[in-house]
């Protein structure tokens, strides 16, 4: 049985895609046959950072209506062939989806898959509810600003209360924090909410802060899951959420400025 | 189904005593259009509570005082107002054979309330001291009624208990904690906490970190802006005098 991850966040622009893209990637490199869905019906992005928009046939609508099978729809990774993508529709909307129809496209994959992430649009409605409804695992997306924790705290409390495992009295879905777009020097100067402030706030367990970078921006628009940028900041920050969340034990590196670099790199 | 006969599978039913607080109505006067009349003023001030509530009809004082009703008019009168008649009691043996035929179970005439409760009770419009008195009841008496939860309570939430309410996690930024009792929150509260929700005035809210949006004790409030910054932050006590919120640190 496959492990059904969601990415979630209440707010948008936050990195929910950022996110699911360079996740799903990470376990794939790490041998863990892993597919990631787009959820976020009529607003289309997944394809795009996964650089895989000029190979999409069908999506996932097409395989809840019975339209294309998984195996004609799935997109297999050019980097990576333990990595698959499911798009999403960008002519239809979110009211395509149906409980009965997502589960029933999750449980095939999850016969062959060990890792299927989901990527949550923005909101509270039909997609989002949807994406996170079988999750066994959600990864939280917050912003260290007021509106996007309070956005996060509401995502959690439609966890608790209105997932499968909630309404069946299983045990509930293990949540993690990811702080992205995290700036050390402007929580020094007083300008953002720290890790501390957050976790004081949501009282969840930390898998990881991805820093603030301009290489999220580039690897975005070149089409590349940040987190095969090894260079990059954030990518460092994705391959140790990804190592976290597979049991490894590994310190958080971008929770304080480091030597004044990243200090310089964000003041601007 | 047959029933007496021996059967192989579990039994079907089990009958098991079993005592519930409901709240009982008692009839002063026998003028049914002032009984409406109060009725009415006492609906709309809480239409949710009332809505479908059972009540016990008590008849003792109205056949202390020798007045005679038409019980059958009265029943119909509850039932118009969404109240659901579950017995009488205190009648006449007239009265409980209307009652019977009315499917009415005839209950006796002592027990439960003290007497000695009752006439403290001022004699003004009694259906309004039948409210109260109901709402506190299981708070005072009643511990099964109260809730713990461990969890944090998330914006967006609602958590309602009929006694006291128990959490040992924090209460996010727009969520809502209300208890007919008292609140304990052994965390931060940066939410609405509403005491004290059936009017009980001595309802008290205590929190370990008051951020709160909002509180009050039987519908008294203050909101965040109200709040002196001298208690923000910490651990307080929130009472009620006189109409007026004190909130103190401990």
């Amino acid at each position: 049985m496959a492990r059904i991850i969601v990415v979630t966040s209440g707010k948008g622009g936050v990195g929910k895609t950022t996110t699911s893209a360079a996740i799903a990637m990470g376990l794939a490199k790490r041998g863990h046959k892993t597919a990631v869905i787009d959820f976020d019906v009529g607003l289309r992005n997944l394809d795009l950072i996964m650089g895989c928009e000029r190979r999409v046939v069908y999506d996932f609508i097409n395989v809840i209506n019975g339209e294309a099978s998984l195996k004609q729809t799935l997109i297999k990774d050019k980097r990576c062939n333990q990595l698959f993508i499911l798009p999403a529709s960008q002519t239809r909307d979110k009211d395509a989806l149906t409980k009965e129809g997502v589960g029933k496209v999750l449980e095939e994959l999850s016969k062959e898959f060990k890792y299927v992430v989901c990527d949550s649009p923005a909101g509270i409605e039909q997609g989002a509810n949807l994406a996170m409804y079988y999750a066994d695992d959600a990864f939280v997306v917050t912003n260290p600003e007021v509106s996007s924790v309070r956005d996060s705290d509401r995502m959690l409390g439609i966890l608790a209360s209105k997932s499968r495992r909630a309404e069946n009295g299983d045990e509930p879905i293990n949540e993690y924090l990811l702080l992205s777009r995290y700036s050390p020097a402007r929580v020094k100067a007083g300008e953002m909410l720290s890790v501390d402030d957050v976790q004081d706030i949501l009282s969840l367990e930390l898998l990881g802060v991805i820093p603030e970078s301009k290489s999220v921006l580039n690897a975005s628009n070149a089409g590349l899951p940040v987190i095969l940028d090894e260079q990059s900041d954030a990518g460092k920050a994705y391959v140790d959420i990804v190592a976290r969340y597979l049991g490894e034990d590994k310190p958080h590196r971008f929770i304080d400025e480091k030597k004044g670099i990243l200090g310089k790199l964000f003041r601007s | 189904m047959s029933t007496g006969s021996p059967s192989p599978h579990k039994t079907a039913l089990e009958f098991k005593s079993t005592s519930l607080n409901v709240p009982s109505l008692i009839l002063i006067s026998d003028q049914i259009n002032q009984f409406e009349h109060h009725l009415k003023e006492k609906i709309a001030q809480a239409p949710e509570f009332f809505k479908h509530s059972p009540v016990l009809i008590d008849l003792q004082d109205i056949n202390k005082k020798g007045l005679e009703i038409n019980l059958a008019e009265f029943v119909d009168v509850l039932k118009i107002h969404h109240f659901l008649p579950i017995g009488v009691r205190g009648g006449t043996k007239e009265q409980n054979s209307i009652a019977i035929a009315l499917h009415l179970p005839v209950h006796s005439a002592h027990s439960t309330m003290p007497p000695a409760q009752q006439k403290n009770q001022p004699k003004t419009i009694k259906p309004e001291n039948q409210a109260e008195q109901s709402a506190q009841t299981p708070v005072q008496s009643n511990g099964i009624e109260n809730k713990l939860v461990t969890q944090p309570i998330r914006s967006g939430q609602r958590v309602y208990a009929k006694g006291d309410l128990i959490i040992t996690a924090p209460v996010s930024a727009g969520a809502e904690v209300v208890a007919e009792g008292n609140i304990h929150i052994y965390g931060a509260l940066r939410g609405r906490a509403l005491a004290g929700a059936q009017g009980a005035e001595d309802s008290l809210i205590f929190c370990s970190d008051l951020h709160a949006e909002l509180v009050a004790i039987a519908g008294n409030y203050k909101v965040s802006d109200d709040i002196e910054d001298a208690v923000k932050n910490k651990p307080v006590q929130i009472s009620l005098d006189d109409q007026a919120l004190i909130i103190q640190p401990i």
